[in-house]
């Protein structure tokens, strides 16, 4: 894509004012899932498998029908035909297979049936109405286990062709990759670790539980309201799974009480539209706590296998892993990703990496910030850790001796365009932190951490008001403050202010086609319409002054928010602002609005650095991060405060990840601890402040040269604490999360 | 399910001998709500006592004992300013329940009825040598805390019977306690171990001791090992370790959730010795 | 099943509601008198969406029954602003981003005013205490200390 819009000096890019909605949020007006209501409105609940694995015999809903308040109740039978193909490829298959139970129950938490009553309390009095009647299965809830030869086969026929023959049928897609000799390279090497690493599933924990009212009739036009991170794909997907034109079902994104990745496929909506559809009456779906960590999206628990040789210089000299990733009972688990990021900050000569994709009685993963590229991290630089250690060399220094820059052949394939690691590095070297002394009982650790970042369809729409005021429709859901990011791109190109620029997270009927808010892309591609969008838009303010001045459009040029005369010879006008133009359009040729509608292919990767203080109690086992500082290429902070809410969001989430979160699985394969009292978050007296730097190294696919920074931040923590972890208690630490008691058994020596 | 608001005690036990089904009496609710909202436990009577004259009362009798209404809050609690000078240990123990949000609400008679082996106040209250007065049909009865938990979720009350209050006994001289617990965050979390310690000395020499703990065994435990491990000393390093013995020696934990049998009874070990020392320092008048 | 009729206080104005005996006041705030601001984000009290201000006291309003707020005083988030003015907290954490994600922002923001009414000058510690019953997910924190201690110092500053 041409880019010949790039910019390096701003007014309104790189300062941080007040969020557009703001105000909204913390009067708590801001309409959220749960929030919503529709007149003769029912409430909706979902009946759900206490089985990890189970054949369902048969379902009774005789007497929930007959309960006097329940208006409709569905079961697979209400939903589309769609057919079965393996892999990802019959995507739409799994999604429905998730929502709604066919032959078996999959998973702990899996839905089965589901009724709508006209209040939330009877919906759930009717659930223990339906008798289900199951014929328990053999379940496996681990990744090892279920790849093993005598493993209860979750579904046959669910591999793709990437698969190997001889691989147990729970073994679904397979990723190899790499380039060099990595034999060779160990030969080289003068000192070789490999180390076995395991990690358990994690949950995103967004606060806000899914969410959503639905409406349906039978003539096949339906509108749904939903917490999401894409409306569009949960357009389209709820369409499908209905068995109704995409184009006839209208879908609004409430605003998102966070996603982190969990919200980018759909889970009660289709339930909500069938009933509603059943009942002809709005249906409005709720999960609970429980319900949200049973039967959404957590994340793939791991097993890997990480080997690098290093010579004495710290020169790695060749890297290789085995990633095994659970990704709950539907293809999807991200080996190919995790073993693509694995060693992708490193210029290397001679790598190898194999991921696999493995099914079990689990929920289906769902994303999670880099979706994968956590766990690889925690392997890989736990192993460049020990390697350190072992050699005496400094690991800042290490990783800046290897790191890969412009030019650099990927892990993965491609070579890098312009990049920021070494950036990161130089920057965590210069840290204050880096040098400050460690107290008794303290250890320090550091990581580094890559994601790719995404573009993804896109679709933008800027249109003018006549007071000169324009209005900015975007189709990603706003996260994490990106209408103000958007806001202010829009106002540097339009030279208008920020305040004057109003961003609506637009409905899928009225704007086109935007893939969810994932891959770190709001900011890149959202952004990067958003700009083409507002010089579409000035294309057309300078037309229209050109005419009012009557010379050519090519000597109209736009400055500081007017059009001026390009040069002396065009002539000479006064700058003509855009209200001026604004005012009188409807009779100078009409609206003025700008649109982009394209997939933008130039996220640029991201790296970042992160450094990290712990201090481990050697009777209890009890960590406390006492320092953390992230570091991160963020190419340009449109909006620096919320460049840092995410940095700090990430490391905060890397913590959890690394010292307390774990899906609990008992030998019934069922979640033990489905309430945050024991899925155990990071609380505000858990964490210090959070340091953040922001490097800024130009992303060359983006106007103003922005790189996504909502993902890179979770990669590198769970690495970083694992080394601090270890480095002070004396003892590696190589299985996630690092409880208490975790280290004290490492620490007594049984671990 | 039904929900009463009795004015009076023997009201209360009243409303509960006639009724059938699962009864539960309502006082802070931060556990009856948590289990009805998750279908774990949903009564068919719901008795709240909060109505009750009295039950937002702390007393300070003419002994110097203690008599806290069964509502008290955890927040009354710590903001009483007598109570917490007599017994630091208890306050804080129950200060450690849940949220700001959650000492609102929650009260000491709650935690205990709640039957949780990890119950926070529990090893505070038992150490303390607490006892709750119970109203029931044939009138009132007075039982010592430990007595009043039998198994996870079960208590001795029978039916009809609420407890209407807690004692606390008087402090006297030279007395000091203790609570610690072991939570792998910094709050919000359940006990892991719980340890409560309540000692009292002559000059440097321990001449009374209560040692209790939770979340190690199906019920919170008085362990009186404990006690003779560090009665008659001064708290030296050998009788820190005989306490330590003595609380590891009690343990009989289960593997789950929250932690493995080996973690809970090395840690129960570790808090023994933790807390000992902190309810010595308060015995001398130390800051600890 | 019969319902409970209940009269009480929110926000200052007098309100009456009917309520089967298992519904949680924040069910009632939500779905009877249409006050949103407070969030279910866990009914169990473990992540303080829900916290509003009962006769004073901060509470879990998924820790209380409707019935029980009979004759109660209720503050919740809708009540924070005098006015067009925000409150100082209010104003502070769009100055200083401390939302992300906004869902656990009206929970913190009642939270947050309880402390400094009970605590006009805490610490970092006290305020990480204060509000380790509230779950924030986006922001790591950070960013909502700063933005209450920020508040508590010009508030002292004011007075």
């Amino acid at each position: 894509m041409a880019l010949d819009d790039r910019k390096s000096q701003f007014t309104f890019v790189g300062t941080s004012p007040d969020r557009p909605d703001g105000l909204d949020k913390v009067t708590g007006r801001a309409k959220y899932g749960a929030d919503a209501y529709a007149p003769g409105m029912l409430h909706g609940a979902i009946l759900r498998s206490p089985h990890a694995h189970a054949r369902i015999v048969k379902i009774d809903t005789s007497k929930a029908e007959a309960h006097k308040d329940v208006k409709a109740v569905v079961t697979r039978a209400d939903f589309a035909k769609v057919p079965f193909k393996p892999g990802l490829e019959g995507e739409f298959w799994n999604v429905l297979e998730n929502v709604m139970a066919g032959d078996k129950a999959l998973y702990d938490g899996h839905a089965v049936a589901a009724v709508a009553a006209t209040s939330a309390l009877s919906a759930r009095d009717a659930l223990k109405l339906i008798d289900v009647e199951y014929e328990v299965l053999p379940h496996v809830t681990d990744v090892d286990k279920a790849m093993a030869p005598d493993a209860p086969v979750i579904r046959e026929g669910a591999a793709d062709y990437s698969v190997p023959e001889g691989m147990h049928p729970n073994v679904v897609r397979y990723h190899e990759s790499g380039h060099g000799d990595v034999e060779a390279g160990f030969a080289e090497a003068d000192l070789v670790i490999e180390d076995r690493f395991v990690t358990e599933a994690t949950h995103q924990g967004y606060i806000e539980p899914h969410a959503c009212l639905a409406s349906l009739g039978n003539d096949g036009k339906g509108e749904l309201w939903c917490t999401t991170q894409g409306h569009w794909i949960a357009q389209k997907t709820c369409a499908a799974l209905l068995g109704i034109e995409t184009a006839q079902l209208r879908v609004s994104a409430s605003e998102i009480g966070g996603g982190f990745g969990g919200k980018t496929t759909v889970f009660i909506e289709p339930v909500a539209l069938a009933l509603s559809r059943k009942a002809n009456r709005p249906v409005k779906i709720v999960m609970t706590r429980s319900e949200v960590f049973r039967a959404t999206g957590p994340t793939s628990s791991a097993s890997m296998d990480v080997k690098i040789g290093m010579k004495k210089d710290g020169t790695i000299s060749a890297a290789q892993g085995v990633f095994r990733l659970q990704g709950g009972a539907f293809p999807g688990a991200p080996g190919d990703l995790t073993a693509m990021c694995a060693f992708a900050p490193y210029n290397l000569t001679n790598v190898k990496q194999t991921g696999y994709d493995v099914m079990s009685n689990r929920p289906k993963q769902a994303a999670y910030r880099a979706p994968g590229a956590p766990m690889a991290a925690f392997a890989v630089e736990s192993v460049i850790d020990e390697m350190c250690n072992e050699l005496g060399l400094d690991p800042v220094e290490v990783r800046l001796k290897n790191a890969a820059h412009e030019g650099t052949k990927a892990s993965f394939g491609p070579r890098y365009e312009r990049i920021g690691l070494v950036e990161t590095l130089e920057a965590a070297k210069a840290h204050p932190h880096y040098s400050a002394p460690l107290k008794p009982g303290q250890g320090r650790g550091i990581s580094c951490g890559f994601w790719f970042n995404h573009g993804g369809e896109t679709s933008v729409s800027l249109a003018l008001s006549e007071d000169g005021s324009a209005q900015l429709m975007v189709g990603t859901p706003d996260i994490g403050g990106s209408r103000a990011s958007m806001a202010l791109m829009a106002a540097e190109v339009l030279g208008i202010p920020y305040e004057n620029i109003r961003v609506t997270i637009a409905d899928t009927a009225t704007l086109g086609y935007n893939d969810v808010s994932h891959g770190s892309r709001v900011t890149y591609a959202s952004g990067l319409a958003t700009i083409k969008a507002a010089h579409h838009a000035v294309e057309k303010l300078c037309e229209r002054a050109a005419a009012k001045w009557g010379i050519p459009v090519d000597a109209v040029k736009w400055e500081n928010g007017c059009a001026v005369p390009s040069g002396s010879n065009a002539g000479d006008f006064d700058p003509m602002p855009l209200a001026d133009i604004t005012a009188d359009m409807g009779s100078t040729g009409g609206p003025i609005s700008g649109h982009f509608e394209a997939t933008p292919e130039g996220a640029g990767v991201s790296f970042g650095t992160h450094i990290v203080d712990a201090e481990v109690d050697p009777e209890t086992g009890k960590t406390s991060i006492t320092r953390y500082t992230v570091i991160q290429d963020a190419g340009k902070a449109i909006h620096p405060s919320y460049v840092e809410g995410q940095f700090q969001g990430g490391a905060a989430q890397g913590i959890g990840w690394a010292l307390n979160e774990e899906y609990v699985y008992g030998e019934d394969g069922r979640l033990q601890n489905s309430i945050f009292l024991d899925y155990r978050v990071p609380v505000a007296s858990d964490l210090p402040m959070i340091d953040t730097v922001i490097v800024e190294v130009p992303n060359p696919g983006h106007p103003f040269g922005v790189r996504g920074v909502g993902e890179t931040g979770i990669v590198p923590p769970l690495a970083a604490i694992a080394n601090a972890v270890s480095n002070a208690a004396g003892v590696r630490m190589r299985q996630l999360p690092m409880s208490p008691p975790r280290i004290l058994a490492a620490l007594k020596g049984n671990g | 399910m039904d929900y009463h608001s009795p004015a009076n005690f023997a009201e209360a036990s009243a409303l509960a001998s006639k009724a059938t089904g699962i009864t539960r009496f309502l006082a802070g609710g931060t556990d009856v709500l948590v289990q009805l909202r998750s279908e774990l436990v949903t009564p068919d009577t719901l008795i709240d006592i909060k109505k009750i004259d009295g039950v937002r009362d702390i007393t300070r009798n003419a002994d110097g004992s203690w008599t806290l209404g069964v509502a008290v809050t955890g927040a009354e609690m710590s903001e009483h300013p007598d109570l917490g000078n007599d017994w630091p240990g208890l306050v804080e123990a129950m200060d450690l329940i849940g949220s700001t949000q959650v000492q609102g609400r929650a009260t000491l008679t709650g935690n205990l009825c709640n039957g949780s082996p990890a119950a926070d106040s529990v090893p505070a209250m038992i150490a303390a040598g607490a006892t709750v007065t119970v109203t029931g049909p044939k009138g009132d009865r007075e039982v010592a805390v430990e007595d009043i938990p039998t198994g996870p979720g079960k208590t001795a009350l029978t039916k009809g019977e609420v407890v209407s209050a807690v004692n606390i006994p008087s402090r006297g001289e030279s007395g000091g306690d203790a609570y610690l617990r072991f939570i792998p965050r910094t709050e919000m979390d359940i006990a892991v171990v719980g340890v409560g310690v309540n000692l009292r000395l002559e000059g440097d020499e321990i001449t009374e001791a209560r040692v209790s703990l939770g979340a190690v065994a199906p019920t919170v435990l008085l362990v009186e090992d404990c006690a003779n491990a560090i009665i008659g000393t001064s708290l030296d390093g050998e009788a820190l370790e005989a306490l330590a013995a003595g609380a590891t020696a009690a343990c009989n934990p289960i593997d789950d959730k929250r932690g493995t049998i080996e973690f809970r009874t090395e840690v129960a070990g570790v808090l023994a010795k933790r807390a000992a020392k902190i309810a010595y320092a308060r015995a001398k008048g130390e800051q600890a | 099943m019969s319902k409970f009729h209940v009269t009480t206080q929110v926000n200052g104005d007098e309100v009456e509601f009917l309520c089967d005996p298992r519904e949680t006041l924040l069910d009632c705030l939500r779905d009877k008198l249409n006050l949103t601001g407070a969030k279910e984000g866990c009914g169990t009290g473990d992540c303080g969406a829900c916290s509003v201000s009962v006769d004073g006291r901060l509470v879990c309003s998924c820790l209380m029954l409707g019935v029980e707020a009979e004759g109660k005083t209720i503050e919740t988030v809708e009540g924070l602003a005098d006015g067009e003015v925000l409150h100082p907290l209010q104003q502070k954490f769009i100055e200083r981003a401390a939302l992300q994600c906004g869902i656990c922002t009206p929970g913190i923001l009642v939270a947050a005013k309880a402390l400094l009414e009970k605590n006009p000058d805490p610490t970092e510690e006290e305020t990480r205490y204060w509000l380790a019953g509230n779950l924030c997910r986006c922001t790591g924190y950070d960013k909502i200390i700063r933005a209450v201690m920020e508040t508590a110092a010009e508030m002292r500053e004011a007075s």
